[in-house]
């Protein structure tokens, strides 16, 4: 009789037990996105938008969930938009944009049990205390330094164009890996640098690359989602374009020969599983070629094997000027 | 206003009218996105005064607005077009910005006046080149101003990615344009533990100020005088050269003390994404909008930058509740602001023709219908 | 060498003025009768986009062209219903239409397009014998159609504003409206005239940008190129001939400013960023000793009662 008993009482308790776990996990994750464009702006923005697109097929729809706001550029209303979706009870609230990132050190210690992110960086404010906020930090110079090698294989002119939006963060550091990885194969290379001095003047961003093109320059190269006007010019001129962010060979088949497709998931997946065993933050996300954060996405293979190899081996090191 | 009767108290609420049926037109795009009104409009008002963090996030959207607003009073009455409100805000919070960076072993309150004092002074010497060059140059005053914004703005930039970035970016790699954050002495005070601070106070207090110098001041009636006539002012002895500057130096002065204000209760540093829009929030241009639903009035432009501030919070948060695109918000903004514009020939027929059957029965309704039509 | 220079230049300067051109002659005939309108830019991207919709569909520039004048005239309507029949606040309804027509613009784009992608514009088009004059041939004459179109409109935007009785009725229901109007002129048909005129000539100028300069449609195409086309009326003193100086001048430092940047001379990007601005400032200073003569009937951005 107690025999039975016991057993009736294990089969209970472990069916509370799956029921439980059942439904702990049944209950998706659930993410807020807030991003500084559009998320069709072919840059910045939608690259990340694919890699949360690309989890949610993986995950699948029931188990994450996300939700975003696009346009934030203005810091005080995306302040208003993190602080709302942390109060919402989002488990992950990813503010996409350098300039969140102090609006986050203030919001975060309000909200310890949400996790957040951000980027381009490599601060998650430990100096202040804070444990629930994660950084990914793209090498964009790495990125740039492959892009470079290609370019410089490829052109003919040994004259290059660099059309920028404004010199700071991960344009920057991109224009200083293209340049180094230029320099690495033709010392003697000419490299013109302009910045636009917008993410978004697409008509000036047009107006350089023909510049460029008349100075001599067969390859271009830029940052951001005005470069759409330097890709068009570079398509109807004939010049080589690479690109950063994602895969732009879809506006100029032709003319595209590589982008850097940052992989955002990379990071994403780590903070994903990070967070579910109940860890909120603390840790810097690197996205370089060696862990495949970054990709180059590629018309020509061949060229590409012996630089990745090189710098995965160490063998290269990228430096950034100021 | 005393509301004489209930027609006179019915013409008020031909805004409002005129706003729900821009609301309405709204209700179609949004219906056609697939997303329920009345949800998202629930979320619009919940966002702007459902709860104590949201009405402190309308009023501190609003308080911008406010400055902006009490500068465009002073000129647009004197006759002058101060379009130059995002260069102004900007300028005054980047000189505020550089004075804390800068004399940071000066005791809090003194250093926190002294910038805001110097972002004033800022904003009024940017907004005086645009005066100066109008009054003694013929340089129209929208070119100008229009212009100068971009040389804010660049100026800006400049600053931020080189001499006054954080040297925290430099060291980590990163980059990124913005200041370090500036010393928690020079916090403006909080009223409630949210996010509103002592600048609304401000703002409401200059409001006061900006009335009494336009109505019980000569300096203020003689810059009103220029707006309204400026042949007669010319002909009553008054120097319109050194008063049009004036008016410039002064609406200036509001918005560059706007800008550090945003700088030292809301942001507590500065820094760009290349335009300065991300910093002002176009306030530069929705302060505009602000002062003239007030009707110029300086105590008008309160509850109209209020209201203003309510709604753009409010849609930010509705994007947010129903997610529909923040495109069709900024459309929806668009529309609200033309229709409720457009109401006001209804409320001023209404309030003539209320006015005409006042009169005695004369041919004045003749005279009226005649200068309606020539104008 | 030098020779290459001038003409890259001023090719450049040349592309990047025609949507100013455009965007500034309708401005100016609007003011000239009186009304203002701020909501250029949004006009502009909404005339973009339906050009950029239309020919990314049908592949016919043509088509594209008209619906963006056709685009740009019911904004035109719309504007003068709103300024001229129900007499609103010129600034005001003008940045109400500013915001509408980017929100709209980005909307339609994200719902109806999606991606980014690129079109087959208006592809640069060689004026015979006259193309083939040294320097003059290649700076002027390899230019696509809509950029010959922006400057064919000085000469016939001066023409009809000063040699015909439209003009003279449209400038003297800007100057003197009482008089006008006591002349037997319709101050509203006038009005509604220029505006929606203006209106269909903010669509090609943003034709101009997506079907044949840029070939591209992205939100905010065109980042506040409208207001600076308004600024630029102000430069003209509402006469076409100085509109297009003071476009090409805005437009030529700007094409020396990247030229500048890409030939690595050493200052920074952010100085010479702002050269057109100030340099347009400037020049308008020094001319301080012309005569101008506002519109006095231009309904500023307040109203100082009936």
């Amino acid at each position: 009789m107690k025999m039975k008993r016991l057993i009736v009482i294990l089969t209970l308790i472990s069916m509370f037990v799956l029921l439980f776990g059942f439904g702990a996990s049944a209950e998706p994750f659930r993410v807020a996105f807030l991003m500084p464009s559009a998320i069709n702006d072919f840059a910045w923005s939608q690259s990340m938008y694919e890699a949360l697109l690309t989890i949610q097929k993986e995950m699948g729809k029931e188990n994450f969930e996300f939700v975003y706001s696009e346009n934030m550029f203005v810091v005080a209303d995306a302040a208003a938009a993190i602080r709302d979706y942390a109060s919402e009870g989002y488990d992950l609230v990813i503010a996409h944009g350098s300039q969140y990132g102090a609006s986050l050190s203030d919001i975060a210690p309000d909200f310890p049990d949400t996790s957040f992110a951000w980027g381009s960086t490599a601060n998650v404010f430990a100096d202040l205390g804070i444990t629930n906020i994660f950084a990914y930090e793209p090498f964009s110079e790495q990125g740039g330094y492959v892009n470079g090698v290609l370019a410089a294989k490829l052109s003919k002119s040994n004259i290059y164009g660099v059309i920028g939006p404004i010199e700071t963060g991960d344009a920057k550091r991109y224009t200083e890996g293209f340049k180094a990885g230029i320099k690495s194969v033709k010392p003697d290379a000419k490299i013109n640098v302009t910045w636009i001095g917008s993410y978004s003047d697409v008509a000036l961003a047009s107006e350089a690359a023909q510049t460029h093109i008349d100075a001599g320059a067969d390859i271009l190269t830029g940052t951001s989602q005005m470069t759409v006007g330097a890709i068009g010019v570079a398509k109807q001129r004939g010049a080589l374009w690479f690109g950063y962010d994602v895969d732009q060979s879809t506006l100029a088949p032709q003319n595209v020969v590589a982008s850097v497709d940052v992989i955002w998931t990379i990071a994403l997946k780590p903070i994903i599983e990070m967070i579910q065993k109940g860890e909120r933050g603390g840790k810097i996300f690197t996205l370089n070629l060696a862990n495949g954060g970054l990709k180059i996405v590629v018309n020509e293979e061949a060229l590409v094997g012996k630089t990745i190899e090189d710098i995965v081996k160490g063998n290269v090191e990228v430096k950034v000027e100021e | 206003m005393k509301y004489r009767n209930i027609r006179e108290m019915s013409m008020s609420f031909i805004p409002i009218a005129a706003f729900l049926l821009a609301l309405f037109i709204g209700t179609i795009m949004i219906t056609f996105l697939g997303v329920n009104p009345l949800v998202a409009y629930q979320a619009l008002l919940k966002g702007a005064f459902g709860s104590t963090n949201a009405i402190a996030d309308t009023v501190v959207k609003a308080t911008p607005l406010l400055f902006v607003g009490l500068g465009i009073c002073i000129a647009f009455r004197a006759g002058v077009l101060n379009i130059g409100g995002e260069g102004q805000l900007v300028v005054g919070a980047l000189s505020a910005t550089i004075v804390c960076l800068n004399f940071s072993d000066l005791s809090g309150w003194i250093l926190m006046v002294l910038a805001l004092l110097v972002g004033l002074l800022c904003g009024a010497i940017w907004a005086g080149i645009a005066g100066f060059l109008k009054a003694y140059f013929k340089v129209n005053e929208i070119l100008s101003t229009i212009m100068l914004n971009y040389i804010a703005a660049y100026g800006m930039n400049y600053l931020l990615r080189g001499p006054i970035m954080d040297p925290l970016q430099i060291e980590l790699g990163s980059f990124i344009p913005q200041t370090t954050r500036l010393t928690h002495l020079v916090d403006l005070p909080r009223l409630i533990p949210t996010r509103l601070h002592f600048g609304t106070i401000v703002a409401v207090v200059f409001a006061i100020l900006v009335y009494i110098f336009l109505w019980r001041t000569t300096i203020g009636f003689r810059i009103r005088m220029i707006g309204q006539n400026i042949q007669a002012s010319r002909a009553s002895g008054i120097n319109v050269q050194k008063y049009m500057v004036l008016a410039f130096v002064l609406s200036g002065a509001l918005v560059g003390l706007g800008g550090a204000i945003e700088v030292l209760g809301v942001h507590h540093r500065l820094f760009t994404d290349g335009s300065v829009s991300g910093f002002t929030g176009s306030a530069g241009f929705n302060g505009i909008v602000a002062a003239l639903f007030g009707q110029l009035h300086p105590i008008g432009t309160i509850p109209a930058s209020l209201l203003l501030g309510a709604l753009l919070t409010g849609a930010n948060k509705m994007q947010r509740a129903v997610q529909i695109p923040s495109a069709l918000i900024g459309a929806l903004n668009g529309l609200i602001v033309l229709f409720v514009v457009g109401s006001e020939y209804l409320r001023r027929s209404q309030a003539s023709r209320m006015e005409r059957s006042a009169e005695p029965k004369t041919n004045s309704k003749n005279k009226n219908e005649n200068k309606k039509e020539s104008q | 060498m030098m020779e290459a220079i001038i003409i890259g230049i001023a090719k450049s300067a040349i592309r990047l003025a025609t949507p100013y051109l455009y965007a500034s002659i309708g401005e100016t005939i609007g003011q000239l009768s009186g009304v203002l309108n701020l909501g250029v830019d949004g006009v502009m991207l909404m005339g973009a986009f339906s050009a950029f919709y239309m020919v990314l569909k049908t592949g016919n520039l043509w088509l594209g062209l008209l619906v963006a004048i056709i685009v740009g005239a019911i904004f035109g309507l719309l504007i003068a219903f709103i300024n001229v029949t129900l007499k609103a606040e010129q600034g005001i309804s003008g940045i109400g239409v500013y915001i509408f027509g980017l929100g709209l613009s980005s909307l339609l784009f994200s719902t109806m397009v999606g991606t980014v992608q690129t079109v087959s514009g208006f592809s640069p088009l060689s004026i015979p014998w006259l193309s083939n004059l040294p320097i003059v041939g290649e700076i002027f004459f390899h230019q696509n159609i809509l950029v010959y179109g922006a400057f064919a409109l000085i000469p016939l935007a001066w023409f009809i504003l000063n040699k015909t009785p439209l003009g003279l009725s449209i400038r003297a229901v800007g100057q003197n409206p009482e008089a006008a109007d006591s002349l037997g002129v319709s101050i509203v048909r006038i009005r509604y005239f220029t505006v929606v005129l203006g209106g269909m000539l903010s669509g090609i100028a943003g034709a101009s940008l997506s079907i044949a300069l840029l070939n591209v449609f992205q939100q905010n195409l065109t980042n506040g190129m409208g207001f600076i086309a308004v600024a630029l009326v102000y430069f003209g003193a509402w006469r076409p001939t100085t509109v297009l100086t003071g476009a090409l001048l805005f437009s030529t430092v700007n094409a020396i400013q990247i030229w500048v940047q890409v030939h690595g001379i050493n200052i920074p990007s952010d100085f010479t960023l702002m050269l057109p601005y100030i340099v347009t400032i400037v020049v308008l200073a020094a001319m301080a000793k012309r005569r101008i003569h506002p519109p006095a009937a231009l309904n500023k951005l307040f109203e100082r009662g009936e």
